[in-house]
């Protein structure tokens, strides 16, 4: 399934293609422009290697049966657009706590509320991250081309294996939509979860704070509970150091690990004055506008986040004593300034596009240019 | 059929006295003692009468009381 | 022969439970745990889902087997993930009736729809007694809550009568008078192919007995009383529907062969 070769696909089924390589045996969804496509080339891939579809009967369904194939020891996927994924929130949370690998696609559309269905934006990045109530850690992860949809899907799966949390994967109606060339590599690396063989394993945690998972059916007598719970499964709402120790770990697995998480994409930045910081499907007219502004003889840098979340902090702590501006062209007129002025220390050229189409090269080497003077 | 015994354990006995209750014989009653939770136990009043039909353990919603077959 | 220590010593993780004395919660506990062993099934192969509620805690922390502590109301929806996913495994669901009919009504209308075969043991007490006794789908009309503190001014749901509509391949009511129908009723929903339904009355004294000023006996007599196999609506007990029919996760395993071939 999905032989190494040459594809020209859309970016949905793309992500479809990389949850298959990674192994991905269980999918749950339910119908929303633009996720559509990939939840029905699951429909029709899974099957193919012995694996299990759903359509549920809502997003809340969804996300709730593939935690409980996950627990069941399989790879796991949704995919939703921005009305699911508002549904999905609580349950993310509930992944998060109880550290159940699981991998959700949000092909993100223009919100609020039901918006332009067929439109890209980029509203959900705080959500992806703080959507869920109480302190936690998710992954996210920002493809900007049919390639990236099934590249970082395939590390969607690895790194929820590896840190068992859940992993998003925020892209948006314009790259699920866009038809482009595909290469399925002859090699991938695939990373499975440590499964626990006793259940001593189970509250083991190694260096990077993660514990080998159990599985149901292995009679470990496995006690799963989204309540405050102490290593072994037991319910303690009531000590402020079980709470404590549990939150500080669920953060301190990725937050202690990032150097590890992190990834992005950089050009022109050794000398960059002018910082050009995009993500996702906005990132392509970026690019394009500092190769644009570099062949004008101005000094700007192209940075672009493929793991949102974890932000790659350091790096952009690095630049930002040489750079004099930063410009975030995005389609959102949130998205993810706020991380980035946090990160700089001071306000960053924001260019929000929120009609639901993408910022052009035109328009980011406008504001460029009068950056640069 | 005897019983031996009828045992109960009153650190999981909550006093609800529902074994009293379904009690066809009347072997069982209410102590005036109170347990460790300040909760009426049940006693056994009459160990003779009891046939071993074990309805006490079945409706027992804490595992609190055996009969002890002879 | 099941006794009190058999029974600790093999099913119960701790104790005593934090339900309330006279709370027909443990009654119900026992009574799975019985039917797990009257069917000899291994533990290992037996998978208890719940959500959010005093019944959600019956298999959680209390039952030694697989459990999986989940949201409110989505119990069922987990459940079936982890049954298509594992079809080796028993899946026992129980939930009460705030958790199963008010936020997870859609899930249980359409796992019974799919007929996936899961066994959902859903206790009724006619209101949300964890959060402190407010009005539920089941509450009856005029009744008061501490939410419906002049009397409810909806109507109850006969929950078992929509489920045996919407597609289940067993459903039966029972209250916690009737132990031993209750207990052989869950080793039948246990061992059915497709979705099992058992809707338990059940006595909580602490809200439902201070409204309807009764204790937890008067209840239990109540149920004696009323609650017959020749009642009518809600006062009717005994088995709806006890029907062979196809099963989702077997139907999906088919369809993968015939896929692959």
């Amino acid at each position: 399934m999905i032989n190494p070769g040459e594809y020209f696909v859309e970016g949905d089924v793309a992500a479809a293609y990389g949850a298959i390589r990674a192994g991905c045996l269980f999918f749950a969804g339910y119908p929303i422009t633009p996720a559509s496509e990939i939840t029905q080339a699951m429909a029709e891939l899974l099957p193919r290697v012995g694996g299990k579809f759903l359509q549920m009967e809502d997003e809340i369904a969804s996300i709730s049966a593939i935690i409980g194939a996950s627990w069941a020891g399989l790879k796991s996927m949704t995919a939703t657009s921005g009305p699911g994924f508002s549904l999905m929130q609580e349950n993310i949370g509930y992944a998060a706590m109880t550290e159940t690998p699981i991998v959700i696609i949000d092909v993100q559309r223009a919100g609020p509320a039901i918006g332009q269905a067929s439109r890209p934006a980029q509203g959900d990045v705080m959500q992806s991250r703080f959507g869920s109530h109480g302190d936690y850690e998710t992954i996210v992860l920002s493809p900007n081309s049919v390639q990236e949809m099934f590249d970082l899907t395939v590390k969607a799966f690895n790194l929820s294996e590896i840190y068992r949390v859940p992993v998003i994967i925020l892209s948006d109606a314009e790259v699920g939509h866009m038809m482009e060339r595909l290469v399925v590599p002859e090699r991938i690396e695939i990373v499975n979860r440590k499964i626990a063989s006793n259940f001593q394993e189970t509250m083991a945690y190694g260096e990077n704070l993660v514990s080998a998972m159990g599985r149901f059916g292995d009679g470990l007598e496995l006690m799963i509970t989204g309540s405050t719970h102490r290593p072994d499964g037991t319910r303690d709402t009531g000590t402020p150091e079980v709470q404590e120790n549990l939150v500080r770990r669920l953060v301190n697995k990725i937050e202690k690990n990032r150097s590890s998480i992190e990834e992005w994409e950089e050009l022109y930045t050794e000398d960059a004055e002018i910082l050009v910081i995009s993500h996702g499907a906005s990132s392509r007219p970026s690019k394009g506008a500092v190769i644009r502004a570099r062949k004008e003889g101005i000094r700007a840098g192209f940075l672009r986040p493929r793991v949102l979340w974890p932000s790659p902090e350091r790096r952009m702590i690095e630049l930002d004593s040489r750079v004099k501006r930063v410009i975030l062209p995005e389609m959102s007129l949130r998205g993810y300034r706020m991380e980035l002025e946090r990160i700089f220390h001071r306000k960053v050229d924001h260019l929000p596009k929120v009609g639901g189409v993408v910022p052009t090269v035109d328009e980011i080497f406008t504001k460029i240019r009068s950056a640069s003077l | 059929m005897k019983a031996k015994d009828i045992v109960i354990d009153r650190n999981l006995c909550k006093g609800c006295s529902i074994c009293v209750h379904v009690c066809p014989k009347k072997t069982l009653g209410i102590s005036r003692e109170v347990n460790e939770y300040g909760l009426f136990y049940p006693e056994v009043v009459d160990l003779g009468s009891c046939i071993v039909c074990r309805l006490c353990e079945l409706y027992c919603p804490d595992f609190a009381i055996e009969v002890v077959q002879e | 022969m099941i006794t009190a220590r058999y029974i600790k010593e093999n099913y119960v993780r701790r104790l005593p439970s934090a339900f309330c004395p006279g709370c027909g919660d443990g009654q119900i506990l026992n009574a799975i745990i019985r039917a797990i062993d009257h069917l000899k099934i291994d533990r290992k192969d037996i998978a208890a889902v719940s959500g959010i509620g005093c019944s959600a805690w019956i298999p959680s922390p209390y039952l030694r087997v697989d459990s999986l502590h989940t949201t409110h109301g989505r119990p069922i929806a987990f459940a079936t993930g982890l049954k298509v996913a594992n079809p080796r495994l028993k899946v026992i669901v129980v939930s009460g009736d705030g958790d199963a009919t008010g936020i997870g009504g859609n899930h249980l209308l359409h796992a019974a729809r799919s007929n996936v075969g899961i066994t959902v043991i859903m206790v009724n007490n006619g209101l949300y007694a964890m959060t402190g006794g407010q009005v539920a789908p089941t509450t009856p009309h005029e009744a008061k809550t501490t939410t419906t503190p002049y009397g409810n001014p909806a109507f109850s749901l006969d929950v078992s009568r929509v489920v045996a509509a919407a597609g289940a391949s067993y459903v039966a009511r029972w209250t916690t008078w009737h132990m031993n129908q209750l207990i052989r009723s869950i080793e039948k929903a246990i061992m059915k192919k497709g979705f099992s339904f058992i809707e338990v009355l059940s006595q909580c004294p602490t809200y439902e007995g201070r409204m309807l000023n009764m204790d937890h006996i008067e209840m239990l007599e109540w149920f004696r009383k009323n609650f017959r196999e020749d009642a009518e609506g809600i006062y009717k007990i005994g088995e709806f529907v006890d029907i062979e029919k196809p099963e989702l996760t077997e139907e999906l395993e088919k369809m993968i062969e015939r896929v692959r071939r």
